[in-house]
């Protein structure tokens, strides 16, 4: 063997970063790394180069290294193997000590983890596909404000998914007009609507105008339906200062719910997280610009892991894909996403791309929302892919309704009481979805007209992010 | 109006089959019910009254059921709901809960608007039920009682 200390450069596998008979410490955090080495670099040194360059390395030999306990700083890749059926990518599996990392803080775990590894010559590509908390560091979150149990509690609505719309269109209304397709939409029978991810504070209606007009189109609603509602007034901006500005303008004008944009940062939204918390308002979060780095297979980091991340930055709301919709999602892939937002505690699961156990130690389940390209006639397939703690969100499926906005809630609300009520009956509701929901039609003119309008729409594309160990169709 | 409260609102109201269907769902999952009326539809009045307590031991839906009617008959115009529970570890609240009865009329509910500076209005709704006192709120018979 070389001399570890010799001045130079020498291999990450010969400096300690490649340890195959390391057993994984309880307290570690584990990562399952896509690997795509450059031509001729072994797959083990790939391995420990990612886990050297995510933790103590540089790329050549330093003493001061030796002014450190430095076996113990080291993260240790552990395993290596190949991803079935995809010449020259492997996974490794890499363990971090928990003394890596500060508390409570995804900006420094990020920073740790794909802070400078993912531009990292010696690999062709690198993908985060994901990574095990241990509960120790789990618990140094907050988590979620409140969670799907107590935003259920707080909206008195049970036993059914809940029903959402994003106005449209999502630039150029004024404020007054914005408003009434929130009136109507929450009157017909939706829980929310929400504003998309883009609408801020523009020239054709200032953030201030929209929460006014939003908020009293909200109550009117409640009036009307004696059901508590809500709309997801979007506070992103470019500061903090605004977005607290506007944040606590919500807060006082009685809003359930404020939502933010992922693009924002992890920083600030563990802040508005702190803040939502202390003031009783539900979190919802957009997941702007994930798709920039999380579609692609062979490079980025897996949805599964920023909705782990989001889970412990602590929202209680954040899209996490309709399986049935227009963006991207295989059904396999999307059933991991749910896992890992809702459950106590999941199994690692090839099938659904989950590569490791992972337990949340209590921590509150976040609330999935499947957004885009969703409608009334696929209810059957939303509630079966998708569940029940979730929120359908029916943009054009609601306002593009041919009898108006309100005959549109009116038609989705039908439709998810027709079919939580079929199942629970003992129905086969999946294959007689449609039966189920023509059914619901013959006493519902609104359904029947979004049945006609949307009945066979599908958006039905080979899904780019699937998991590999088995064959995954996208479901017709 | 209709107060679109619970899960099954917005489908014609359920016969006692299909409230015994329901009620066989929640007591195959393992999920306890109860039995709860009230004459405040408010969307924010949380508790209402409980027709004796949860019914923990009951496995047999036509035991819910008949609970459920004796409730109806004693409280014919009020709401009257199913909620069932569910105590596993991360859940710990309801699971499903649903409207089995309501008063004949509901006259629903007032909007108040209270104006105040650069734009804001405080709302509050106001259920129009609860101009009259408690058990005397809605028809003739509510809770036995002649209205004021």
């Amino acid at each position: 063997m070389s001399d570890r200390w010799s001045a130079g450069v020498i291999p990450y596998a010969e400096m300690g970063y490649w340890q195959p008979d390391y057993e994984p410490r309880d307290t570690d955090l584990l990562c399952a790394f896509r690997v795509t080495p450059q031509d001729g670099v072994p797959p083990e040194e790939a391995g420990a180069a990612v886990a050297g360059e995510s933790s103590t390395a540089t790329w050549t030999v330093v003493w001061t290294d030796r002014l450190t306990t430095y076996e113990h700083y080291q993260a240790k890749c552990y395993r290596v193997e190949p991803v079935p059926n995809t010449p020259g990518q492997w996974i490794a599996y890499i363990a971090y000590d928990l003394d890596l990392f500060e508390e409570g803080s995804i900006a420094n775990l990020t920073s740790s983890i794909i802070g400078n590894v993912f531009g990292f010559k010696p690999l062709k590509a690198l993908r985060l596909e994901d990574m095990r908390i241990p509960p120790h560091y789990v618990k140094t979150f907050p988590g979620p404000p409140h969670g799907i149990v107590t935003e259920r509690e707080y909206l008195n609505k049970f036993g059914r998914p809940l029903l959402g719309a994003t106005t449209k269109p999502k630039l150029g209304l004024s404020a007054r007009n914005y408003g009434r397709v929130v009136y109507e939409a929450l009157r017909g029978g939706l829980d929310f609507t929400k504003d998309d991810e883009n609408i801020n504070s523009q020239p054709f209606m200032r953030w201030r105008d929209r929460f006014l007009s939003c908020m009293e189109a909200v109550n009117k609603a409640q009036a009307e339906t004696g059901e508590v509602k809500g709309h997801y007034l979007n506070v992103t901006a470019a500061t903090m200062e605004d977005i607290y500005e506007r944040a606590e303008f919500a807060r006082e004008l009685g809003s359930v719910i404020v939502m933010v944009d992922l693009t924002v940062g992890y920083t600030a939204i563990q802040s508005l997280s702190r803040w939502a918390r202390r003031s009783g308002v539900i979190l919802h979060l957009h997941r702007a610009g994930h798709g920039t780095y999380t579609r692609q297979k062979n490079h980025g980091v897996s949805f599964r892991v920023i909705a782990k991340w989001m889970r412990l930055a602590g929202v209680d709301h954040i899209h996490a894909g309709t399986v049935v919709g227009k963006l991207e999602g295989d059904p396999n892939a999307v059933a991991g996403f749910y896992d890992v937002l809702r459950a106590g505690r999941s199994t690692a699961d090839p099938v659904k791309g989950l590569y490791f156990d992972q337990d949340w130690v209590s921590m509150p389940g976040t609330m999935p929302v499947a957004s885009g390209g969703i409608h009334a006639g696929q209810m059957h397939q939303l509630l079966h892919h998708l569940g029940e703690d979730v929120v359908l969100q029916f943009g054009g499926g609601t306002i593009g309704h041919p009898m108006g906005i309100a005959a549109g809630a009116e038609a989705n609300r039908v439709a998810v009481e027709a079919m939580i009520k079929a199942r629970n009956e003992g129905a086969d509701y999946l294959a007689q979805g449609p039966e189920i929901l023509r059914a619901a039609a013959k006493r519902n003119r609104p359904l029947e007209t979004a049945l006609s309008t949307w009945g066979d729409i599908t958006f039905d594309y080979a899904s780019t992010d699937t998991p590999d160990v088995v064959t995954t169709p996208t479901p017709a | 109006m209709r107060v679109t409260q619970g899960t099954f609102s917005f489908l014609p109201d359920l016969t006692d089959d299909e409230i015994t269907a329901q009620i066989r769902w929640a007591l195959d999952h393992g999920w306890p019910c109860a039995v709860e009326f009230t004459d405040d539809p408010h969307p924010r009045n949380t508790y209402w009254a409980m027709w004796g307590m949860p019914m923990f031991d009951l496995t047999d839906p036509a035991g819910v059921l008949a609970e459920v009617n004796a409730c109806r008959s004693a409280h014919p115009e009020h709401y009257v709901r199913v909620n069932a529970y569910d105590a596993s570890l991360g859940r710990q609240t309801v699971a499903l809960s649903f409207l089995v009865a309501r008063p004949s009329v509901e006259p629903g509910f007032r909007l108040d608007r209270a104006e105040g500076a650069d734009r804001r209005i405080g709302y509050t709704v106001h259920p129009y039920a609860t101009e009259r006192p408690a058990g005397s709120r809605y028809g003739a018979t509510g809770n036995g009682r002649a209205p004021r």
